[in-house]
């Protein structure tokens, strides 16, 4: 029976008792539950790798202006302004996150990861990784997996959709699989992924769903390169064995109650925080289709 | 217990932005109406309602659903250019939106397709992540999610009708995973919607379509291949 990814203490233990690695782990469970080979789960992930560069590639070459016009060209400036803010490196992680949400924006091709609207994480972490450390298409894949573990667990112990858990459930989902991912790749022990997990999810818990006119614009984008700015300053903290203090499990846990909790307008119903500004109200009204025949109620009952 | 997610669920799908709800969804209802109308349509005529009814536009269901009537799968590229597309093939299409149809879920498509002399009528719901579930098949109750092999058989209402059709599945090695079945009226039309765990061979669905009894078999295969 393979490991059902409920717990990360399990997941742990389940490593250490098989004597598996991470990675091994979510290829056995997807083998069990879903019947794929080894080989078609790595070559699965393997094209929603390429597919991942080609959407950072695409956002920082092709013109990216949304139907609302909200979003226009933005990655590219961040890419070409000639003063870095930090370094290069960072300039170039965080044009990259926005370069394939953009991508996403403007019905461009992308990997849901774990959702569309935090597709701009993983391929802004997982590029510059790669790019930064040398590091070969095999050890990315591996990375995957083990990212795609922890959105398993934390599928099943909070959420990672918008309208059931709030933006949290979404790029902090990413997030956490992104700095999970560095760390793995930095060679990072378990305890030390775990904990790049649970301290990226302390700094993503309670962020509302709140996108203005309902569109996957804004914030959307820009918490895709903020969230894959917290993975990495998470991994840097956890490599250095810096401890998350509350565990990953219960960090997650935690993240799951605050989503519960959440009131209906913070989970991606366009009706609170930034939709329900004047501006953010203003934009709606010019987007949204208004021509729209409303049912009177009583005639409802056979629609 | 629900159903166990895959790692593609967490790092997938590949698909056209924005939203899964909006796009891939939306792509994957008009598909399935696609395969039931037996290829592109002259005429379509859609309406959105509830949530879809104000969103539509901006996400850009309206270039999906055009997209799925011409057969693109989800992740092609030539969705965001639908619109076009569809018109240099001739295909008119007309889009409308409907609010507070409390009777249906927030993300309800219908689809009214003519090609030809053949009409379809779809209602799909979008449910979130890619998900869909088809309601109603020219008015018969449907309810399947295309997501494994369907088989949708309009007979005769008679008795032994359906044991006789789930013996002949059941001799191609097939396993039915939900099966539905709805009439116009006793010893009218009747509809059985059968979802499958694997693909029927083209002889048993000539088989099927030799039956006197039997007015209509169509059969849509996982609707990502």
């Amino acid at each position: 029976m393979a490991f059902l990814f409920e717990s990360f203490e399990g997941w742990k233990e389940y490593c250490i008792k098989h004597q598996r690695t991470l990675e091994q782990v979510v290829l056995e469970y997807e083998q069990q539950q879903k019947g794929r080979t080894p080989e078609e789960t790595l070559s699965g992930l393997q094209k929603a790798w390429d597919v991942m560069k080609d959407a950072v590639h695409t956002g920082l070459e092709e013109d990216m202006t949304s139907r609302s016009g909200m979003i226009n060209n933005g990655a590219k400036k961040v890419y070409r302004y000639p003063k870095p803010v930090l370094s290069k490196e960072f300039q170039q992680l965080i044009s990259r996150a926005l370069a394939a949400k953009e991508v996403n924006s403007c019905m461009g091709r992308v990997v849901a990861a774990p959702t569309a609207g935090a597709s701009g994480i993983m391929p802004g972490v997982l590029y510059t990784l790669q790019e930064i450390h040398h590091l070969g298409d095999k050890k990315i894949i591996d990375a995957m997996l083990v990212a795609a573990g922890i959105a398993l667990i934390m599928e099943q112990k909070a959420s990672i959709s918008g309208a059931v858990g709030g933006c949290q459930a979404e790029t902090g989902t990413a997030a956490a699989m992104g700095a999970g991912a560095i760390v793995f790749c930095l060679d990072g022990n378990i305890d030390q992924v775990f904990n790049a997990v649970a301290i990226t999810v302390q700094c993503m818990l309670g962020l509302v769903c709140d996108p203005v006119a309902g569109l996957v614009e804004v914030p959307c984008v820009v918490r895709n390169a903020s969230a894959a700015a917290i993975a990495n300053s998470s991994a840097q903290i956890a490599l250095a064995d810096v401890s998350s203090v509350i565990p990953v499990d219960e960090v997650i846990e935690a993240m799951g109650e605050i989503g519960a909790s959440m009131e209906t307008r913070y989970k991606e119903t366009a009706l609170g925080g930034l939709a329900a500004t004047k501006t953010g109200k203003a934009i709606a009204k010019k987007v949204l289709i208004h021509d729209i025949e409303i049912l009177p109620n009583e005639e409802n009952t056979s629609a | 217990m629900a159903e166990k997610s895959s790692v593609f669920d967490m790092i997938g799908p590949v698909m056209i932005g924005p939203s899964s709800s909006h796009t891939a969804g939306v792509v994957r209802i008009a598909r399935v109406a696609f395969k039931l109308l037996g290829g592109k349509p002259d005429v379509a005529d859609i309406t959105f309602y509830n949530s879809f009814a104000s969103t539509y536009e901006g996400h850009g269901s309206d270039r999906a659903i055009i997209a799925g009537l011409l057969d693109f799968k989800t992740d092609d590229k030539r969705i965001k250019d639908s619109l076009t597309l569809a018109r240099q093939e001739g295909v008119q299409y007309h889009f409308k939106s409907v609010g507070n149809a409390s009777t249906l879920h927030p993300n309800t498509i219908r689809l009214n397709l003519q090609k030809g002399d053949k009409k379809v009528e779809v209602l799909g719901e979008s449910r979130g992540g890619g998900i869909i579930n088809i309601a109603e098949v020219d008015g018969f109750k449907a309810d399947f999610s295309a997501n494994l092999h369907t088989l949708i058989i309009t007979a005769e209402d008679k008795k032994g009708s359906i044991a006789f059709i789930a013996d002949v599945l059941a001799h191609d090695d097939c396993n039915i995973a939900t099966m539905s079945v709805s009439r116009k009226g006793k010893n009218d039309v009747a509809c059985q919607v059968i979802e499958m765990d694997s693909g029927l061979k083209p002889v048993t669905l000539e088989y099927l379509r030799s039956l006197s009894w039997i007015k209509a078999v169509i059969y849509i295969p996982d609707i990502d291949r």
